[in-house]
């Protein structure tokens, strides 16, 4: 089970050990980062779709407030965790370089790709085994994912920058992406299909990870909780 | 260009003290301390006034309108007489050739001195036919003014970002200014029309210190533009509170609540209504319970409908905006993943492995 650093290859047909893929801070982050999603998404709607109003006096009452800033916080534990495991990806394990890197380069791995799509399409008989994702899962991962979440994170950016004002840290880290795309209402629009992209990742993610548990041959859900992958034969 | 400001001012009537209260004015407008009242007045004593170009492209005339009724009747008188506003179509008396030579006279006599304001924008389609001015394309008479001028002023949204006539599908091709003069610095002052007093105020401040006001990324002073309606909206504390109008003639309509769930742009409109306001201040949309429309706003009019704060994305054959496209979108996914998941019940792939090694992998 050591390293196959450098190039891409699949577990072997026989294999029925463990392997730890997962190390402590990468399914930490995991599950904060599904944590930060479902929050920010269910406070994403409540903006964009506020609650029936409250009466009585303004003062007496900050519900838009506090739905924005649980949104916030999560945005921070969303963003920051992202950066978190993207400056893990440079220490940890060869596995945690996975999620940011394709190797596009690499012919055994564009087969594996191949030979993925067949076995979700039920062409072929037997699952193949990896130690790390499987290139369709990896595929899937860096383009819904991670250039899902860099998306949302700079137009976020951009909104939080609307708040905070010009000249703010916010306004000279991402200020400079509204007029890039129109302007704040066009920053609106992708932000929300931003996280429409993320959610339909999410349905197929979890789907893909509890069906490869039941009918492929290695665990998947359980390894992102205890970190160990356990083949069957 | 030998007369100031001030000798213009004096000579129609206006007293000294009258002078101090409007520099006082200014000062505030343009967000600058007590200290520069002095500065602006000993500015407008001391240089020559300013020649004005005003020209009108494709425009409906309302930033012209805008203009002549800045709020503080002084101000206004103060501003023409601050400028030297030699040609305007719309208020000067000369016509025909006549008005037209004033335009070559100016760029004779004060070659990189003028100001050239803009109002309205040239269509490019048809070789420039669609707004044709002395006989000759506006986009013509449009370059050839900015050639010498100092600076150039976009006024109001058509010439900033093309407006109503250059919404979708744009049939004259019409362009905000910007893109046919890029080797101008263009000030841009949008809004359908601009508040009379951002009108005065930029022309005031480029008079009274000979220079440009600090502009921000997409060329528009920061003391007008650096914040959103909704920041400065006095109905902000309702949008906290989550205290909406939900209809037109609901009890929160009544009792002035947000206006977000009617489709008030204010969140996403930079502009100066909220803390001015229009008319003498007297009101501006939200005051007089309408949504903001966003106005200011690169292309406001392909953002609607006016009255949803999201907008209708086109392109995908039906109306519909982000969530509604996305909620589809997730319902396909979801659909999806329900229907390979039944197949794969029934096709049961590598179940021959599963019932060989069931028997050993009792983790899961």
């Amino acid at each position: 089970m050591e390293g196959k650093e450098g190039h891409f290859t699949f577990a072997p047909e026989g294999e029925t050990g463990t392997c730890y893929v997962y190390e402590g801070p990468v399914r930490l982050w995991h599950w904060i980062n599904a944590g930060s999603i479902v929050v920010l998404a269910a406070t994403g709607l409540l903006i964009a779709h506020p609650f029936p109003s409250v009466m009585g006096e303004a003062s007496h009452h900050f519900l838009m407030g506090d739905v924005r800033f649980v949104h916030f916080v999560a945005a921070w534990l969303f963003g920051g965790g992202f950066l978190v495991r993207l400056l893990w990806s440079l220490v940890g394990n060869e596995y945690s370089r996975e999620l940011f890197h394709l190797p596009l380069g690499d012919g055994a791995w564009w087969s594996s790709l191949a030979y993925e799509i067949r076995w979700n399409l039920f062409l072929e008989k037997r699952a193949r085994k990896y130690y790390g994702h499987n290139p369709l899962a990896q595929l899937a991962m860096f383009i819904f994912f991670v250039l899902g979440s860099v998306f949302l994170i700079l137009t976020g950016g951009a909104l939080y920058a609307e708040g905070l004002g010009e000249g703010s840290w916010a306004d000279h880290l991402f200020g400079w992406l509204t007029p890039l795309v129109g302007q704040p209402q066009d920053l609106r629009t992708l932000h929300h299909l931003g996280m429409w992209f993320i959610l339909v990742f999410v349905v197929g993610h979890i789907y893909m990870a509890i069906r490869e548990d039941i009918v492929g041959r290695q665990t998947s859900v359980s390894t992102m909780v205890g970190g160990f992958r356990i083949f069957r034969k | 260009m030998s007369e100031t400001v001030y000798e213009v001012m004096r000579s129609q009537g206006i007293t000294r003290r009258s002078f101090l209260k409007f520099c006082s004015v200014m000062a505030a407008g343009l967000s600058l301390g007590p200290a520069y009242v002095y500065d602006i007045a000993r500015a407008l004593e001391t240089r020559p006034r300013v020649p004005v170009l005003w020209l009108h492209g494709l425009e409906c005339t309302c930033c012209s309108e805008s203009f002549i009724r800045s709020s503080h009747p002084l101000a206004k008188d103060v501003v023409l007489s601050m400028i030297s506003l030699d040609y305007d179509d719309t208020l000067m008396a000369a016509a025909g050739f006549q008005a037209e030579a004033c335009i070559e006279d100016i760029m004779k006599k004060y070659p990189n001195e003028y100001i050239l304001a803009v109002e309205g924008n040239p269509p490019l389609n048809e070789d420039g036919m669609y707004c044709i001015v002395g006989g000759k394309p506006f986009l013509e008479q449009l370059k050839h003014v900015a050639s010498k001028a100092k600076a150039v002023i976009a006024w109001g949204s058509c010439a900033s970002w093309g407006c109503v006539q250059a919404a979708k599908p744009n049939p004259t091709q019409a362009t905000p200014i910007h893109k046919v003069l890029p080797d101008h610095q263009v000030i841009k002052i949008p809004g359908c029309p601009p508040i009379a007093e951002v009108m005065t105020g930029v022309i005031t401040y480029i008079t009274a210190f000979g220079r440009l006001p600090e502009l921000d990324r997409e060329g528009r002073p920061k003391m007008f533009y650096s914040q959103r309606i909704h920041d400065k909206c006095y109905r902000r504390p309702n949008f906290d509170a989550g205290q909406y109008v939900e209809h037109w003639d609901d009890e929160g309509a009544r009792k002035g609540y947000c206006l977000y769930k009617v489709g008030c742009k204010g969140p996403v409109t930079y502009n100066a209504c909220s803390t001015t306001g229009w008319n003498n201040g007297v009101s501006f949309p939200i005051k007089s319970g309408h949504g903001c429309i966003g106005c200011s706003e690169k292309d406001f009019w392909d953002k609607g409908p006016f009255y949803k704060h999201l907008s209708n994305l086109t392109g995908f054959g039906v109306e519909a905006d982000a969530d509604e496209l996305g909620l589809i979108a997730l319902g396909a996914a979801g659909a999806g993943v329900a229907a390979h998941a039944a197949l794969t019940e029934i096709r049961k792939p590598g179940k021959e492995d599963k019932e060989a090694s069931s028997g050993e992998s009792g983790h899961k």
